[in-house]
């Protein structure tokens, strides 16, 4: 192959640049007695970078729980739209298993690495492409035929993720060797290897330091322009979901309380008491 | 005699399914036969064509070893035109002046940053918006920017822009409509045809750029080849620049007239896994990867546990007094001989094969000085390391070691062909087939570099020592003399410096009135780093870790081993460690990093007159600019550490690093 360029396209939504991909209504999560989400609605458009932010508690990873299975919202509906290859055009997520989820293109990264220390980069990555494989326990353990065919074009897409996001010098080291901001980079590759239609990822900067949080910043950004993949990404930095979002929700103690462009969302009084203090003193 | 794109022509004929390029390309070798190398090469001269390039003019290339960037070069050669190399992290100011210079049309550039860098510079000449030297400089006349990595360049819609594969596809088209054209056009080229433009190193001014001819570099080659053959069946590891003579001497000279296998890394990062999986079986390199080398094994070696660490010092030894037989010319006694084999087996290839040497037949370092001890820990562990002598001026080399005399003091014998002369003020003269046309486009300046005869000036200083082997001593204007009358070099006193895995770069001054030497230090931040990480020392920069006194205590003691390996009069009396590293974007230091000592005596003029009058510390301002150009001023004290009533610390808890030297 002569060029350079990318043979497999990352995003697989059918959803048109513009249009909503993702919408959330009246959704109500109760733990018990303890409402963590409250009448949340809000709409995530292809084509954008969407954060959800909020103090602690404010239910923000609930709520990415909710969109892909393992919560089960209470009230409320949450509908992803795709494009007609997959059959019907939208699909309600709410009384979904994860797997189902996975399967329709909703791929996310978890807030503590939720990787497999032992395997290597490359067996996570591949795991990603597990959900696309299909054939027999006996052909993969001979290696033999259609298996071993699917295998190698799958780790073709892999290895394009690899050089997405500069993972070649890692490429056989086992992640549980690997530094904080790498094990990270890897959780988001795996993520991107579901050739998702969404990608949720929550704080993926969390404990990093300012050069990690710079690189990963840039990787967010590269998937979202070079990949063309919807991101809605939950994140405590101000200054990073400032600088890289299209549209930002807030979410204090389970109600969202704005949501808007990061200018609007920034200039909103509620926002600046829930978030920043009272006084505005942070 | 040919030209370059002829001799492909040639293995393309002879060889034609034999591998010529391997890139490792999404964790997989992927070679590309003589074949379809030649054939890619006629597609882009014919779309080159179509962008206007023709005889004489100068294509630039800006970006890192693929194999893109040889089809750019061997193209630009089929239609007579020459390409120049550019370092891929240069910016501005340098970029804009190879570029007027070599009044370049057509640059082949790698990626979206080089794009962006390239694009900037053509608007800031649109809006008359020229940094420096406006007037100097004639106009930026890029009108074409063709990229081969088109990530991130799918927005683009510049008009300059073009892809690389694109213009191959014109090219391919426009060959089916003018059979035979190419061949006349490859026809015409001559011999004395420009093939390549290197920039100089430039340690003392703006780079200039050296024409060198097919001629100049095929006569190397055959030289070089004469003494040390290299076979097609060699492998080639290239991942130094080929803006830099040394890499296109062996890569393209060498390559394409021996027919070598080259391979290119798949990432900066996977250099040192790449150059294991090839084992390649010649090297060139510049001092610092030989450096960099050691200094690797030094410090794997000493957290290694006792077992290993016995095992390679036991093996070491042997290593090192067969070597010292093996330089001259002598073999081992049987005794030496027997243990040799176990040492080798069990502590010396082992190491070669980890630093990916295990296949190397022959290895050179050049550009730059190599300090003796590091020449002599790669001959003790069996690495057949022979230094290079030799400018951009003359193809990169002109004197080399013989396998069976390498003193590591000397850089050896001229090659083939070649003539050598000492001035009787000790400059070195060359003579050969391979001195280059000249500078491009500043006739004046190659008068003052070569003279009538066709004698290269070097402005090196240096002599024959007994047994004919030349032995340079530095640049002219940078030897220096004790107050005894002893002429000497600081890099000599540098290399001993440096030898420590803790020192990456010293700049050494005659430390005024007080006589004695002083340094400038910096240190390399993964070694230093991971000995702070051993003494459970917690740091944040690089500025706080070296202002560290444990850091100071550390680096007495290695300059202290130095000075032992001093006369007197030369010994470092007191020493600085910088709070920051040397930068080429800062020009202190050189692309190809050499230090620019006239930076860095200006730049640094306080510290160093601190030093001479031994005050205790010395303050430096620091101006930090951050991307968004918003700049912070701090004010930083040095330390400076005084030897002159120092001793190494009795009972000291730290184990000795092991090392080479004796």
């Amino acid at each position: 192959m002569l060029t350079r360029a990318y043979q497999h396209s990352l995003n697989s939504s059918g959803v048109l640049a513009g249009q909503p991909l993702l919408e959330v209504h009246d959704v109500t999560l109760r733990f018990g007695g303890v409402s963590a989400l409250t009448d949340v609605s809000f709409t995530v458009t292809q084509g954008h970078i969407h954060a959800v932010i909020g103090p602690n508690g404010a239910g923000k990873s609930s709520l990415l729980n909710c969109a892909s299975g393992l919560y089960h919202p209470q009230d409320g509906r949450i509908i992803l739209h795709t494009g007609a290859e997959r059959g019907a055009t939208s699909h309600e997520l709410t009384r979904l298993a994860p797997h189902r989820i996975a399967r329709l293109g909703v791929a996310r990264s978890f807030q503590n690495i939720e990787l497999f220390a032992h395997l290597t980069v490359l067996e996570n990555l591949m795991l990603g492409r597990h959900i696309h494989m299909s054939h027999s326990v006996a052909a993969s353990l001979l290696w033999f035929g259609p298996a071993r065919r699917q295998e190698i074009a799958h780790r073709g897409l892999v290895e394009e993720v690899i050089d997405l996001l500069a993972l070649q010098a890692y490429r056989h080291h086992a992640v549980g060797s690997l530094a904080y901001g790498i094990q990270k980079r890897v959780e988001l590759g795996r993520a991107l290897c579901i050739q998702p239609a969404l990608l949720l990822l929550d704080e993926p900067m969390a404990g990093m330091n300012a050069e990690e949080k710079e690189d990963m910043a840039r990787y967010i950004l590269d998937v979202h322009e070079l990949a063309g993949v919807t991101v809605v990404l939950i994140e405590h930095d101000m200054n990073v979901v400032m600088d890289i979002s299209d549209r930002v929700s807030v979410l204090d103690f389970g109600r969202l309380i704005a949501d808007g462009t990061p200018d609007e969302v920034k200039g909103s009084p509620a926002v600046i008491e829930a978030y920043l203090g009272a006084e505005g003193t942070a | 005699m040919s030209t370059f794109p002829q001799l492909l022509a040639k293995l393309a004929t002879d060889r034609p399914d034999e591998v010529a390029l391997q890139e490792k390309r999404y964790g997989i070798w992927k070679p590309m036969t003589w074949s379809s190398y030649d054939a890619r090469v006629r597609d882009f001269a014919h779309g080159l064509a179509s962008l206007g390039v023709e005889r004489g003019q100068v294509v630039a290339v800006l970006g890192d070893n693929r194999p893109e960037w040889l089809i750019a070069e061997l193209a630009a050669q089929t239609l007579g035109a020459a390409v120049v190399g550019i370092f891929p992290t240069s910016i501005n100011e340098e970029l804009r002046h190879i570029l007027t210079l070599a009044r370049v049309k057509v640059v082949v550039a790698e990626d979206q940053e080089q794009v962006d860098k390239l694009l900037r510079l053509r608007d800031d000449a649109t809006a008359g918006l020229d940094a420096t030297g406006a007037g100097e400089d004639p106009p930026l006349l890029v009108e074409t920017v063709i990229f081969y990595d088109p990530h991130g360049l799918e927005s683009y819609t510049d008009p300059c822009l073009r892809d690389f594969t694109t213009v191959e596809a014109v090219g391919r088209e426009l060959a089916a409509k003018r059979p035979g054209w190419l061949d006349s056009q490859l026809d015409e080229c001559s011999a004395e045809d420009i093939a390549i433009i290197c920039t100089t190193s430039g340690t003392t001014s703006r780079p200039k750029l050296g024409e060198l001819s097919h001629a100049n570099l095929l006569a190397m080659a055959e030289h070089l080849t004469a003494v040390d053959p290299i076979g097609a069946k060699d492998r080639y590891v290239s991942f130094l620049p080929f803006a830099w003579i040394g890499e296109q001497m062996l890569a393209v000279a060498c390559g394409l007239s021996r027919g070598l296998t080259i391979s290119f890394p798949e990432d900066a990062l996977t250099q040192k896994t790449d150059l294991r999986e090839i084992g390649p079986n010649v090297m060139f390199s510049p001092p610092r990867i030989w450096e960099s080398m050691l200094s690797e094994v030094q410090v794997r070696i000493d957290e290694a546990g006792w077992l290993k660490r016995s095992a390679f010092g036991w093996g070491y030894d042997v290593g090192d007094k067969v070597a010292g037989l093996r330089v001259k010319g002598q073999r081992p006694g049987l005794w030496l001989g027997l243990s040799y084999r176990l040492a080798d087996a069990v502590a010396l290839r082992p190491v070669r094969d980890q630093l990916g040497l295990a296949r190397i037949k022959r290895c050179y370092t050049g550009g730059a000085p190599l300090g003796p001890d590091v020449f002599r820990f790669f001959h003790a562990i069996g690495v057949n390391l022979k230094q290079i002598y030799g400018q951009t001026e003359i193809c990169g080399i002109a004197v080399v070691h013989r396998d069976d005399a390498i003193a590591f003091n000397t850089v050896g014998t001229p090659i083939p062909g070649t003539e050598l002369r000492i001035t009787d003020d000790g400059e070195i003269l060359l003579r050969s087939a391979s001195v280059f046309r000249g500078y491009h486009r500043q006739p004046e300046v190659t008068a003052e570099t070569v003279d009538a005869d066709g004698w290269l000036h070097t402005g090196d200083a240096g002599y024959l020592d007994e047994a004919g082997q030349l032995v340079v001593i530095d640049r002219a204007k940078d030897v220096l003399q004790t107050a005894d009358g002893t002429r000497f070099s600081s890099a000599f006193i540098e290399n001993k410096l440096k030898f420590s895995p803790y020192i990456e770069e010293a700049v050494t001054f005659a430390g005024g009135a007080h006589g004695g030497m002083t340094a400038l230090i910096t240190l390399d931040p993964l070694t230093v780093g991971s000995w702070a990480e051993h003494q459970h020392l917690s740091y944040t920069t690089y500025t706080d870790l070296v202002g560290k006194k444990d850091v100071y205590d550390l680096v007495a003691e290695e300059v202290d081993r130095a000075n032992q390996d001093l006369p007197e009069s030369i010994r470092i009396l007191r020493f600085v460690i910088l709070h920051k590293q040397f930068d080429p974007d800062d020009d202190e230091i050189t692309r190809t990093r050499k230090v620019r000592r006239s930076v860095i005596n200006q730049r640094y003029a306080d510290i160093i007159a601190a030093l001479d009058k031994g005050e205790p510390k010395v303050e430096v301002r620091s101006v930090v600019t951050y991307q968004d150009g918003s700049t912070v001023e701090r004010t930083i004290h040095l330390r400076i550490f005084d030897l002159t009533r120092y001793l190494v610390p009795a009972g000291h808890g730290r184990r000795p690093v092991w090392s080479g030297r004796r």
